[in-house]
């Protein structure tokens, strides 16, 4: 296949940033969607041109350093898919594709396609974890936890922290990121001593970071590669109620 | 012997305390000295890599009052490669009561590695797995659980008893993220702090001893020196030295080779591990490979077609026409012999013209048999993500038409040397995760790396390391105007320069890959004398080549991944010339690695334990001088050695 593409260049956080179009060929349908830019960067090198900067590790769909605005769709088309378990056969010979970066206040760019999310690790340090040091553990057995809430602990921790629902949402609001931690460790008995402080100091970071607020729009749950439900984000509201609220609440 | 290394004195310095296996740890901790509460904060430690054992490490010594500095080369500690581990980790909790014993897991992981780790370490592992299940579910890791809330486990790669606890097939993801929230909570108590997107380029030595990194800032270029009273590696292990690999795409060998140049002894680097169910290579644009749970060979059928070149729809080929070549070779185990044996009879049948799909590099894993027998929702309820990846990467439904599976490089076994301390030979230098040499041996077992990644850095390291520094701190007055510090910078900064100044006509990736496929070819699954000369003759040739013709855009100070590409490659190729040199010398087929001069007369691996049971450590003695080889007897007291047979 034969592709143009025209992509977000900006050389660095000052840069005012344009779309410059470039051409690939002989795409292979088999190609995943960073190896054909990979294909783009190998052709700019040997034409003495900056490569494309964009972000990625695994290329598994699991660490979630990919980060693509595809034709304006968060990790492009596909659902349930990372932008690097997208592959070329979802395109046809002759498209046009628009590559962009994660836009949002919170996520300045850094260059090219990457994007700083360095506020969603702020937002863990605010109380993303339960307190356990090293060595504090009982035998593992010594609770046993419902089956029912281990699964939906394990829907939340599901979430690979990628900010792609940040990017999707109208507001730039990570709730569904947040909402995420929040059922993953209040699902949880070894959870609840610090339920509702957690939800609280989360959701403080979060609108420090400059994150907006929630509208129940749910973008977010549609472009999510880890299928995140919406509802954790009301998982997440009743625990902040609950911890401002309560008798020694904020 | 010959001219590309030389012999040196053998190892005996192994601090392992001795006496009765049982007490060597509670006897290692009680003799190490320790720190006083109050005087940890006044000492610090930096932490290369946020992976589990990284950010284990990293988090636990924060906990205990140490100041840490964390560093890796992702936007976010969450990131590092442990996140993609999918299959579980083992721990001796026998909650099953079937017979399994701190003792069991201790012979299992010694037999696995087919008598080429220490016995002492090995110990000390089994015990350990316990508290690293405790500590998890503590933090938050949502395993597997039965129905009546207790944690479940299952049995894995080939081990008799049900030890493995997994996360669905996310295990490495969650037991990470409690690991990183762990180090999060540090980093908010001020305990730890985090430099992500920084990535070491050197390790500074001062009289001796390791204490500080050169690091770049990956956004600006900026070039810093960071010192502290040690240092730790965790920065993971080297399989992308074969280019495709399972590994993520930025996981380099950088970190420990710096230091090995540095005088760290690098142990068993021809130890690596294959995997023999990937997803098969699709064509030349190829980045990286998939992994398949190893679970799909309890169910699925291995076959080949009988006539060499058959290119049918694999449907239509009937059964009397069809290879099943691992049933056929080893009527015993059939299509659940161990990953080497299994990688090397699919890698035969390839070169032999049976190989399947469009670059004849594959073969065929069938689940037909199981459907029919178990019904397919059945077959869904235990594969069905692994049947989706498989799906949204091939296009092909499993269902339906046989899977491709090819074997792919996956973990590295060896790693720079550590003493039972996990101290390499460089004194304040400890080394942790795949990035040591430690536990493994030859081959490791299934579910094996993720609790040693977090026993060395929970548990081990951070009893350990207080010995040294309770003696070593580093001397009032040394600061980064040090001349050892200065003089690394320099050499990080010119080596730059020069990779950005040579303005060639090929890419960094253009020479990775070649240099993966001479690699792959001749120091893979099976090796011989003379494919290993000829690949170091390669090697040599290429490393010549991308220092002259290498192209690598963009300045150094800026954001550049080409030039942080260019870097990792360059320290590959040093890397593979040592990694087929330890191969040559090692002329036994033992582990993963078979060598086809040590064979048995049935044509399986021959191990030789009279001439090589030893872990095999380099010495740098400097570019284009041959390394020097000390070798560690590895004795057995508690483990009888047999050979191998699955027959
Ligand atoms: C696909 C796959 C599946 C696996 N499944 C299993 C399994 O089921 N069970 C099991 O036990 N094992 C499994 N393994 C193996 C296991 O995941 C790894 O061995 C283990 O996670 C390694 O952990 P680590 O902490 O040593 O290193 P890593 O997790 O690789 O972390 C390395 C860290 O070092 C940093 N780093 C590296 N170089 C530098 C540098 N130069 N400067 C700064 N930072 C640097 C990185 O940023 C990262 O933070 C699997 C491996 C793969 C590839
Ligand atoms: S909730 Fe989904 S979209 Fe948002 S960060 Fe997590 S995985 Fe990404
Ligand atoms: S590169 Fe890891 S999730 Fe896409």
């Amino acid at each position: 296949m034969n592709i143009t593409l025209r992509i977000w260049r900006q050389q660095n956080h000052d840069d005012q940033g344009r779309m410059v179009s470039y051409g690939v060929d002989d795409i292979s349908p088999d190609m995943s969607f960073l190896e054909m830019l990979d294909v783009l960067n190998e052709q700019l090198t040997l034409t003495g041109d900056d490569p494309v900067a964009f972000d990625h590790d695994c290329r598994e769909g699991i660490c979630g350093m990919c980060s693509l605005m595809i034709n304006g769709l968060a990790h492009g088309p596909e659902a349930l898919t990372a932008t690097c378990q997208l592959h070329m056969r979802h395109f046809a010979d002759g498209d046009v594709i628009d590559i962009e970066p994660w836009r949002s206040n919170a996520f300045p760019v850094i260059k090219d396609l990457i994007v700083d999310r360095s506020a969603l690790d702020r937002i863990v340090q605010a109380g993303g974890y339960i307190s356990a040091p090293t060595g504090s553990a009982p035998d593992a057995n010594t609770t046993s936890v419902a089956r029912k809430d281990a699964d939906r602990a394990f829907d939340g921790a599901a979430c690979i922290s990628c900010g792609a629902c940040v990017a999707a949402c109208p507001n730039g609001s990570a709730s569904l990121f947040l909402g995420a931690k929040i059922t993953h460790l209040g699902s949880l008995p070894q959870g609840q001593p610090e339920r509702d402080s957690r939800a609280v100091s989360m959701t403080a970071q979060h609108d420090a970071e400059g994150f907006g607020g929630c509208t129940q729009i749910g973008e977010c749950t549609a472009v999510c590669p880890a299928g995140i439900p919406l509802d954790m984000i009301s998982q997440l509201n009743h625990d902040v109620l609950s911890g401002l609220t309560q008798p020694g609440g904020q | 012997m010959n001219d590309l290394y030389t012999l040196g004195e053998p190892l005996v310095d192994l601090k392992d305390p001795g006496g009765p296996i049982e007490d060597r740890w509670d006897k290692r901790r009680f003799e190490a000295k320790l720190v006083s509460p109050a005087n940890r904060r006044r000492l610090s430690v930096i932490v290369i890599g946020t992976g589990l054992a990284g950010g284990s490490a990293a988090a636990t010594l924060g906990e205990a009052g140490y100041h840490v500095k964390s560093f890796c080369y992702q936007d976010s500690p969450r990131r590092a490669h442990s996140i993609a581990a999918q299959g579980g980790i083992n721990a001796a909790k026998d909650y099953r009561n079937d017979g399994d014993s701190i003792r069991r897991l201790f012979y299992d992981t010694i037999k696995g590695g087919d008598y080429r780790s220490r016995e002492s370490n090995v110990y000390r592992l089994a015990q350990v797995s316990e508290s690293i299940i405790d500590q998890a579910v503590a933090q938050g890791v949502p395993f597997a659980r039965e129905y009546g809330g207790l944690l479940d486990t299952r049995s894995f790669g080939g081990v008799q008893v049900s030890r493995t606890f997994y996360a669905r097939g996310q295990t490495g993801q969650q037991l990470l993220l409690g690991a990183y929230q762990a180090l999060e909570r540090q980093v908010q108590a001020g305990t730890v702090d985090l430099h992500t997107r920084h990535e070491m380029l050197d390790l500074i030595v001062i009289d001796g001893r390791a204490r500080g990194v050169v690091i770049r800032d990956m956004i600006t270029g900026e070039i810093e020196t960071h010192l502290a009273d040690a240092v730790v590696l965790a920065s993971g292990g080297y399989g992308n030295a074969f280019y495709l690999s399972t590994n993520a795409m930025g996981c380099n060998a950088t970190a420990i080779w710096r230091a090995h140049r540095k005088g760290a002894l690098f142990a068993n680097p021809c130890f690596t591990q294959i995997h023999p169910t990937c997803i098969p290579v699709s064509g030349t644009h190829q980045s990286k490979l998939t992994l398949m749970s190893e679970s799909l060979r309890n169910d699925g059928r291995i076959w080949v077609p009988a006539k060499a070149g058959d290119d049918r729809d694999p449907r239509e080929i009937p059964e009397t026409e069809r290879d099943y070549f691992l049933e056929r070779m080893y009527p015993a185990f059939g299509n659940l012999v161990p990953r080497d044996v299994a990688s090397r009879a699919a890698k035969n049948q390839c070169d032999a013209g049976h190989g399947v799909g469009p670059t004849g590099l594959g073969v065929y894993l069938d689940f037909v048999d199981a459907i029919g027998r178990l019904g397919r929702s059945v077959i869904e309820s235990k594969y069905g993500n692994l049947f989706d990846m498989y799906r949204k990467i091939t296009a092909e439904d499993p269902y339906q038409v046989p899977m491709r599976i090819y074997p792919a490089i996956h973990y590295t076994m060896g790693g720079l040397w550590v003493d039972y301390d996990l101290q390499s030979s460089i004194p304040g230098l400890f080394v942790i995760g795949e990035a040591n040499f430690s536990d493994h041996g030859a081959n490791r077992l299934g579910a094996s790396a993720l609790m040693q990644g977090l026993a060395d850095g929970y548990f081990i390291l951070p009893n350990t390391i207080n010995d040294y520094l309770a003696a070593n701190p580093l001397s009032p007055g040394i600061d980064t105007s040090h001349p050892e510090a200065v003089k690394a910078a320099t050499a990080v900064r010119d080596r730059i320069e020069k990779l950005l100044a040579i303005n060639g006509g090929r890419s960094v990736d253009s020479f990775h890959r070649e240099l993966g496929s001479i690699l792959w070819e001749h120091c893979g699954m099976e090796r011989n004398a003379e494919g290993l000369e000829h690949a170091i003759g390669l090697i040599r040739g290429l490393k010549e080549q991308f220092w002259s013709n290498v192209r690598v855009t963009g300045h150094d100070e800026e954001l550049n991944q080409a030039l942080e590409r260019a870097g990792r490659v360059a320290d590959f190729f040093e890397l593979a010339e040592l990694m087929c040199i330890d191969a040559l010398n090692r002329a036994e087929s033992c582990g993963g690695h078979f060598r086809s001069e040590s064979q048995t007369d049935e044509g399986e691996a021959l191990r030789r334990d009279g001439e090589y049971a030893y872990v095999a450590a380099w010495e740098f003695t400097g570019l284009g001088t041959p390394p020097r080889l000390h070798k560690e007897n590895l004795e057995f007291e508690y483990v009888e050695l047999q050979q191998r047979s699955y027959k």
